[in-house]
């Protein structure tokens, strides 16, 4: 009915050793559970989880451990049993800091009582949100938005469609890939109740057509179930994209600054679905994830990891890296953080753990030469060459003007251009700038008028 | 673990990158080049050849030089100015005498492209600058084309383009296509330049929608003047193709969006045939395309792009 449409612009990127094609036919295995967890606080977007256990108290698997710390939060599980050792700050991947607990596995695996739903196929949004918040479930594409969040849509805006994002567009990523081919029962029983619950008519899963055999499975699981299809689309970066997504499948824009509800769909990454239906049928939550781990690791694989395993006893379990590994990237190759401490945590938003080789080092910046490259990739159909220029320049306004705000930071522009020119960064760093006036000039807004209606008040007394 | 953990490299993604550098966007340039370069040495014999040596080594020198004094970075091996070396040698006739290329590719590398900043930030392009500074300062040798080492009579020395807007019918379409007429060492052989041009597009280095549109607009122009005979001619004859493939396509000089593209080569079009056609020179493309490189900023301006849901503000 539909035939896909590209989004506009997009890279193919290339692959290097153990990319894809060596790590899609490695099934998911599980990671032993390590000595120690070390769970970290905020493993999502928004105000971190507040602890609910001290030190020395014992804890049972999918226990919580820290709740959500505000609307936009999730809460934190444990995923061993075991006895905490401490509370203390930690180094995430991404830089960041943060509080972590560090719990000691007894290895008894001891679970939480589960309380699977009593009857899933009738749970009301308010009961299916909660379900979501309760299990701690965020983003699982590397986003790490707090699902339950994404799920409240505001009030007036109406979920139309739901989108499952099976694309799985980076380079070298297969745990999307792996998870709909062993889980695509789970993936689209999880997918009919969420419908289920919103009286969704509508739901389609986007999948990369270099991924035949996941699209087979995932059409075989919902051959019998009404209102779902499977979308085969171009091999195309970043087609997994959520406005890219959304682009392709329904021909709708999202509004700069705006969101996928604004065109009523809602787009949920296929590893965040297997983890609601796990949390819907099983009571589950999330306390374990698959993880990729690849490059130029000596064994690459699929790995079923539980949140908080060091990233070292990942790479020990792929047989160590080789010795020409130069950088090691939380995420994809495109959109990942470079990291460089091995004893950081592997959290709910971890997709890849990925050993790059020399290839990673930037290569020395020439003068931009004008070939258009950035703006034909760009797929959001951004002018790359002139925003570059305009934060170069610190022009801020007119880098505001020509849309920077909507640059994804996808990378498609740096990866294509000739003279090797650092746009993406030059775009972050931009944003910031341009996010940081914004929250100045609101608050000095925000200051005036409070003064002007102290003064209103005071005048009002006087006249008195 | 610990002796990887010191080598390892942060950095802002992405990660990896695409192959293609300047330097191999250049080196595609002068291979698509060299059909032509073969063509001229062919017909105008080691005259040609010495030109094209004399001409690129000037360039890549003075931008050496250049670029050495001003304690610059030192980009002369990115083969830009060996692009520039080449299109220079092509737009003189095989029969100018050495220093001509000389001038030449001191005016466009100092003058043009260094002093305004290097490559990436001149207002023209090099090589066609310094051709029409050539033309107009020594317009007898930029203007006497030799005979070919294969032309059966002297009568056929005057370019065709002038031979065209009297009577089309004293040129054949197989002596064009073939280039065995008198011209620029470079600009006589369609068949080899359109080898190049459509390998340019084809690599996707040049952009087919200036060329196309620059070739399409001329064509009809002329066609409309003097019917399809004229027409193919004009289109295959002087330096129409030289400039519609390798000169009207410089990123540098050519608006980046996709309308501004249409217009810098439906411009081009257009100016080069009223020049040919009711102007005092019988060549009119190296004008055309420096006029429309003088326009380029102010088309960027105008064909600005809407982005991916960009809501159009209202009042």
């Amino acid at each position: 009915m539909f035939k896909p449409r590209l989004f506009p612009g997009g890279v193919h990127p290339h692959e290097g050793v153990n990319g894809k094609e060596v790590n899609k036919g490695n099934a998911i295995r599980e990671l032993p559970a390590p000595e120690r967890v070390v769970i970290p606080l905020s493993q999502h977007i928004g105000a971190p989880a507040k602890p609910v256990v001290a030190k020395g108290d014992h804890v049972l698997m999918g226990q919580v451990i820290a709740e959500a710390g505000g609307f936009v939060s999730a809460p934190v599980h444990s995923s061993v049993s075991g006895t905490v050792a401490e509370i203390s700050t930690v180094k995430l991947c991404n830089g960041n800091e943060t509080q972590a607990i560090t719990i000691v596995n007894d290895f008894k695996d001891e679970w939480v009582e589960l309380h699977p739903a009593e009857h899933p196929e009738t749970l009301s949004q308010a009961e299916l949100q909660s379900i979501v918040r309760g299990a701690g479930i965020v983003g699982m594409g590397g986003a790490t938005f707090p699902t339950a969040v994404k799920l409240t849509p505001a009030s007036g805006k109406v979920i139309e469609k739901f989108i499952l994002n099976g694309a799985e567009c980076e380079p070298y990523l297969t745990a999307d890939h792996r998870l709909m081919l062993e889980k695509p029962v789970q993936i689209i029983d999880g997918l009919r109740l969420m419908m289920l619950s919103f009286g969704v008519k509508e739901a389609v899963i986007g999948i990369e057509d270099n991924k035949k055999d996941a699209i087979a499975a995932m059409k075989a699981a919902c051959r019998d179930v009404e209102g779902i299809r499977v979308q085969a689309l171009p091999v195309r970066y970043p087609q997994g994209g959520e406005k890219q997504l959304i682009y392709a499948i329904t021909r709708r824009e999202v509004p700069a600054g705006g969101l996928p509800i604004d065109v009523g769909c809602v787009v949920c990454n296929v590893g965040t679905v297997y983890a609601i239906q796990q949390a819907i049928r099983e009571g589950k939550p999330l306390v374990q994830r698959v993880v990729t781990a690849g490059g130029l690791m000596n064994n690459p694989g699929n790995y079923l990891v539980r949140v908080g395993t060091r990233v070292r006893s990942l790479i020990e379990a792929c047989g160590g890296v080789k010795p020409e590994v130069r950088q090691l990237v939380n995420g994809g190759p495109m959109m990942g953080v470079a990291f460089n401490d091995v004893d950081a945590p592997i959290t709910k938003g971890t997709s890849g753990i990925l050993a790059l080789g020399p290839e990673a080092i930037d290569p020395p910046e020439g003068p931009c030469i004008r070939c258009g490259r950035c703006m034909r990739h760009c797929p959001m159909k951004l002018l790359p060459v002139h925003m570059d220029q305009n934060v170069r320049d610190e022009n801020y306004e007119e880098a505001e003007r020509l849309g920077i705000m909507s640059c994804i930071e996808c990378g498609a522009c740096t990866y294509v251009c000739p003279a090797k020119r650092m746009l993406t960064q030059s775009f972050r760093m931009g944003k910031k700038v341009i996010a940081a006036r914004q929250r100045a000039a609101k608050e000095i807004a925000q200051k005036a008028q409070e003064e002007l209606k102290k003064e209103q008040e005071a005048a009002g007394k006087e006249a008195k | 673990m610990q002796q990887m953990q010191k080598k390892l490299i942060i950095a802002s993604s992405p990660h990896i990158r695409d192959s293609v550098t300047t330097r191999r966007i250049m080196q595609e340039v002068c291979l698509a080049l060299a059909p032509a370069g073969i063509a001229g040495i062919v017909y105008f014999g080691v005259d040609a050849l010495k030109l094209i040596l004399i001409s690129v080594c000037t360039c890549v020198l003075t931008e050496y030089l250049y670029q050495r004094l001003m304690n610059q970075k030192v980009t002369a091996g990115d083969w830009s100015a060996v692009v520039t070396g080449l299109l220079i040698a092509y737009n003189v006739p095989a029969s100018a005498p050495w220093w001509i290329p000389v001038v030449g590719g001191v005016f466009a590398i100092l003058l043009v492209k260094q002093l305004f900043g290097g490559i990436g930030s001149n207002f023209a392009n090099p090589a066609l600058t310094a051709r029409a500074v050539l033309f107009i300062s020594w317009g007898s040798i930029m203007g006497s084309y030799p005979v070919t080492r294969y032309m059966e009579d002297a009568v056929s020395s005057a370019t065709p383009l002038a031979l065209l807007q009297q009577d089309p019918s004293q040129v054949s379409v197989w002596t064009l296509l073939i280039g065995n007429h008198g011209g620029v060492l470079g600009e006589t052989c369609a068949i080899a330049l359109i080898l190049g041009g459509v390998y340019l597009i084809i690599r996707g280095i040049a952009d087919w929608r200036i060329p196309v549109s620059f070739i399409c607009t001329a064509f009809v122009c002329f066609l409309l003047q003097g019917g399809f005979d004229l027409a193919l001619k004009e289109v295959l004859a002087g330096g129409l193709l030289l400039g519609a493939f390798f000169m009207a396509t410089d990123y540098v000089t050519t608006p980046t969006s996709v309308p501004g593209r249409f217009i810098m080569g439906a411009g081009c079009g257009l100016l080069l045939f009223l020049i040919r056609a009711f102007a005092n020179y019988p060549e009119g493309c190296s004008f055309a395309i420096l006029f429309m490189n003088v326009m380029t900023p102010m088309i960027d301006r105008f064909t600005m792009p809407k982005y991916f849901g960009e809501v159009k503000k209202h009042g």
